[in-house]
């Protein structure tokens, strides 16, 4: 049986633990925000915090999560406001949405570490976050208003 | 928008139930053409569609008695804003407050609410009108619950922010006070309908309401087919035939059974090909979750009888299909006598163009939960055909439609290829052989290696030029047919293929020729986004920029004089078969290259067309009429002494006549230029033995966010309501890839005429 902390809450899992720690938080967990995009980590689509590192769940093994703080999409803030996820909705920049849940947590994980980030580290930060939909343009602002409120 | 959230997220398991409270009347016949006014008198291919249009408030709008007013979304969410937009002319049309109505998506139901087919760029161009219609009807009967109230004549009320007004004396009923009085009114007939002046409106055009999912997707809590969830079920992956028309020879699933959290091991039934949207089968692991299904599938040992397409081979089909080009074939377009003007032309110039095919890789991949129990089935899927899921369902379980219940989740990203039920049967068969609910779904080496694939295509294009005009232009496309995903060797384009950007093309020449030879498919053939219009538009832009260059004329002046000045012209009498022009009757919606030259006027002032550029850079310019919109797109390229290229800009300039949601139409064209991009760099899936070659983001890549143009500017062309709407989701994608090698020409003197650009620039 493996504790987890997800969101500030214990949970335990009983299957197998080397599944990858994606699978459980959507289908044991019911935490569904957190998507599942190429299960390689070459999307971003499965980003979560690991101690406020981001982290592709998709390519972690579940105990290796043990121990440590998970924050999925829905526990980014009690209630939505994180500074990026306010940034999102002012700059509208989802289209099908599916690949956001990821990029604000790859957006929250930059900003918490580089407040203020220069272009090329926002470019570094998110480029492995696929947008298949291609809000580029607008992740890119809504990243620079959440640094910066402009 | 709180209240929206909440219906949102209600949406999840319970489906679209009807709400209490009001309910609007009873049905009204046909939609027709409002001759009153004149923004509206046109027609459009809406009620040819299977199950047309229904216009009947009550099926659409409910007032409760708080004043909530709830509106149904009948078209699939994939990005398009279409949930928000169609429900929002609705409520501007019916003077509704935005805050205070929520959306509610139908289930699929055709016979109830019309066409669900989300495809075509048609949602706005089909309903633009209808839903005036249902938002003014329901403004009607609350108008005139109003006055019966008060005992005044209907004409001398008025309805607006939700409420309906006295004029004289200013006393005011809200909508919820009103709700079952208005409930209780006959519903007026179309013809007797006012519709508000476009200066009264407060939402369309006005770009400024936000996408109704828009909290819940930035807070995790958007449901898409992947998301849904139902108490006990099960988690499958299915090994399907790596080749397409093969099948299971026999399996041995004791490995996968070994692995933890492995249930059941499943043989899935497949169709023969070819399968339409039916599945190919395969053998499926269920498990407690998808993690341990994708485990045991891995331990699967499936011997494979790999049919009729084993030896499709990328390389050896391009020498085929070039051949074919070469030698040609059925005349599917002929005006005049492009040989005889071929052959006594000062010069002839010649382009060969090749484009392989692409997979859509939508970000969320198909998936699909479905609940078999007591002979009925209920499903929750990601799906652009609401209706014709269910419709597909019910054939193929033998049962009624009024058994089966279909919720169309939000999708994540379609692009065609969730127009196409496939997996939502897998998870009913699944489900079905299980005896619980079952969610399959497909990873991202499924996505890619069993697509119904964009075509892959060769397009030879041969022009003749007198006395420095183009008087002849022969076109020959070679392409594997959409058709062959549904008839057995099918192997001519058909009328939609053929008419996106090949037998439409909107030149002013004396003489044209349009060939089609034939080519078998040895993949499963789909629609993607813009379809056809990718390989005919970017074989017909590159050649007139090509041409221009042979001519030592400017792109955008050889574009223009090509289009000419003149209006509409009309194609169809030179046509084998009938024209397809999306579905739209010609009258509503002819060929006008008056229009184009619009947009490509319009975009060059606005890109600076002719500006000097740094070196290294260059400027492209490309147009296409596709889905009855007129587009052009001029793309800034900057090619280092490597060969690696950046976009710093990118502006289009879109005429699709009368829009709804501006707002969204922008980042429709700024997302269709990033998907250029991965179509123009990247975009190539190829096969060898009959298998995909590619797996996954690795291999079939997409743009990133370093790929994304520096700026993206889009112009909409304002027409007022002049002009039918036209579509917007589609035309973005088909001018950036010729603007894009357009450019690229200028910036380096190196013709592109292959996609993807891949290695080709590198030294
Ligand atoms: S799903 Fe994890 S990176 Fe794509
Ligand atoms: S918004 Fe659709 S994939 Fe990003």
């Amino acid at each position: 049986m493996l504790k987890l902390r997800v969101n500030g809450t214990e949970v335990s899992y009983d299957g197998d633990p080397s599944v990858p720690l994606l699978w459980v938080l959507r289908d044991e967990l019911g935490l569904t925000g957190t998507k599942f995009g190429c299960g390689a980590a070459l999307c971003g689509a499965c980003t979560v915090h690991l101690d406020g590192q981001a982290t592709r769940s998709c390519t972690l093994q579940v105990s290796d999560a043990a121990g440590h703080a998970i924050t999925t999409i829905e526990g980014l803030h009690p209630s939505g406001d994180h500074p990026v996820q306010k940034a999102w909705r002012e700059a509208n920049v989802p289209q099908c949405g599916y690949c956001q849940a990821g990029q604000i947590m790859s957006a929250a994980a930059l900003l918490a570490q580089n407040p203020h980030p220069k272009d090329e580290e926002i470019h570094e930060a998110m480029s492995g976050n696929i947008c298949r939909c291609g809000c580029y343009k607008r992740i890119e602002q809504a990243v620079r208003v959440a640094a910066t409120g402009v | 928008m709180n209240k929206i959230e909440n219906v949102s997220r209600r949406f999840v398991l319970k489906g679209a139930a009807a709400t209490g409270g009001l309910v609007l009347a009873t049905s009204v016949g046909m939609r027709r053409a409002m001759a009153e006014t004149v923004d509206l008198s046109y027609k459009t291919g809406a009620s040819a569609m299977p199950h047309g249009v229904v216009t009947n408030p009550k099926v659409f709008v409910s007032i409760a008695p708080d004043g909530m007013v709830t509106i149904i979304a009948h078209r699939s969410e994939m990005g398009t804003g279409v949930r928000t937009s169609l429900p929002m002319i609705v409520a501007d049309e019916m003077g509704a407050d935005w805050t205070r109505c929520h959306v509610q998506q139908a289930v699929g139901n055709e016979e109830k609410y019309g066409n669900q087919d989300t495809d075509g760029s048609r949602s706005t161009r089909h309903f633009l009108i209808p839903m005036r219609q249902i938002g003014a009807a329901a403004a009607a009967m609350l108008a005139s619950a109003a006055a019966k109230r008060w005992g005044v004549d209907v004409k001398d009320v008025k309805v607006e922010n939700h409420e309906v007004i006295h004029v004289a004396d200013g006393k005011k009923l809200g909508f919820g006070e009103l709700a079952a009085a208005a409930a209780a009114e006959p519903v007026p007939p179309v013809e007797s309908l006012k519709l508000k002046d476009p200066s009264e409106f407060r939402y369309i055009r006005k770009g400024k309401v936000q996408i109704v999912d828009l909290h819940d997707i930035t807070t995790g809590h958007a449901t898409y087919g992947i998301d849904a969830k139902l108490p006990g079920m099960k988690f499958a992956v299915i090994a399907r035939p790596p080749v397409v028309g093969g099948k299971v020879k026999s399996f041995d699933a004791s490995e996968a059974m070994k692995v933890p959290g492995v249930e059941k091991v499943v043989e899935v039934k497949g169709w023969p090909w070819p399968s339409v949207f039916q599945p190919v089968g395969g053998v499926a692991v269920v498990a407690r979750n998808t993690g341990s299904a994708i485990k045991g599938r891995e331990a699967l040992k499936i011997v494979w009888d790999d049919g009729p397409n084993a030896s499709y081979d990328s390389a050896a089909y391009r020498t085929e299909m070039q051949d074919a080009a070469r030698k040609g074939g059925k005349v599917v377009r002929n005006l005049g006598d492009a040989d005889a003007a071929l052959k006594s032309a000062d010069k002839v110039i010649t382009g060969e163009y090749y484009l392989p095919h692409i997979a859509h890789a939508s970000m969320e991949p198909p998936a699909a939960l479905a609940n078999v129990k007591d002979g009925k089935i209920e499903a929750w899927a990601c799906v652009q055909s609401a209706g014709g899921t269910r419709d597909t369902l019910a054939k193929t379980f033998n049962m009624k439609v009024d058994d089966v219940t279909v919720h169309p989740t939000l999708l994540g990203g379609g692009f065609g290829r969730k127009s196409k039920c496939d997996f939502v049967i897998e998870a009913a068969l699944l489900s079905q052989a299980v005896g619980a609910p079952v969610k399959v779904v497909w990873t991202r080496e499924d996505d890619i290696q069993h697509d119904f694939y964009h075509t892959v295509s060769f397009e030879r294009i041969e022009a003749g030029v007198k006395d420095g005009k183009v008087v002849a232009w022969k076109h020959r496309s070679v392409a594997p047919t959409i058709g062959s995903t549904f008839v057995k060797g099918a192997n001519q384009q058909i009328p939609i293929e053929l008419g996106m950007s090949f037998v439409d093309v909107p030149f002013n020449i004396p003489n044209i020729r349009c060939e089609n030879p034939a080519i078998d498919a040895h993949t499963r053939i789909g629609w993607f986004r813009s379809v056809s219009n990718i390989p005919h538009g970017f074989a017909q832009q590159t050649f007139v920029a090509e041409l221009a260059h042979a001519l030592g004329k400017d792109q955008k002046e050889m574009l223009l004089e090509l289009l000419g000045t003149e209006g509409p012209i009309d194609p169809r009498k030179q046509i084998d078969g009938q024209l397809w022009n999306y579905g739209e009757p010609y009258e509503s919606y002819p060929i006008d290259p008056r229009r184009l030259r619009g947009v490509v006027e319009h975009v060059a002032e606005k890109a600076g067309w002719g500006r000097t550029v740094p070196k290294g850079h260059g400027l492209g310019i490309a147009a296409i009429r596709s889905f009855v919109s007129y587009i052009a797109t001029v793309v800034e390229v900057a090619v280092d002494d490597k060969g690696n290229i950046t976009i710093p800009r990118v502006d289009t300039a879109i005429d699709c006549g009368s829009f709804v949601n501006p707002e969204r139409i922008e980042s429709q064209i700024e997302g269709a230029a990033v998907m250029g991009i991965s179509v123009a760099k990247y975009g190539s899936l190829t096969f060898k033995n009959g298998r995909a070659e590619q797996g996954n983001f690795d291999t079939f890549q997409v743009a990133r966010i370093d790929d994304a143009p520096g700026q993206t500017n889009v112009w909409i062309m304002d027409s007022g309501w002049t002009l039918p709407p036209s579509g917007v989701g589609e035309p973005g994608v088909p001018p950036f890839m010729p603007a894009l090698c357009n450019a690229i020409f200028a910036a380096t003197g190196k013709r592109l005429r292959t996609m993807p650009i891949g290695d080709q620039l590198k030294a």
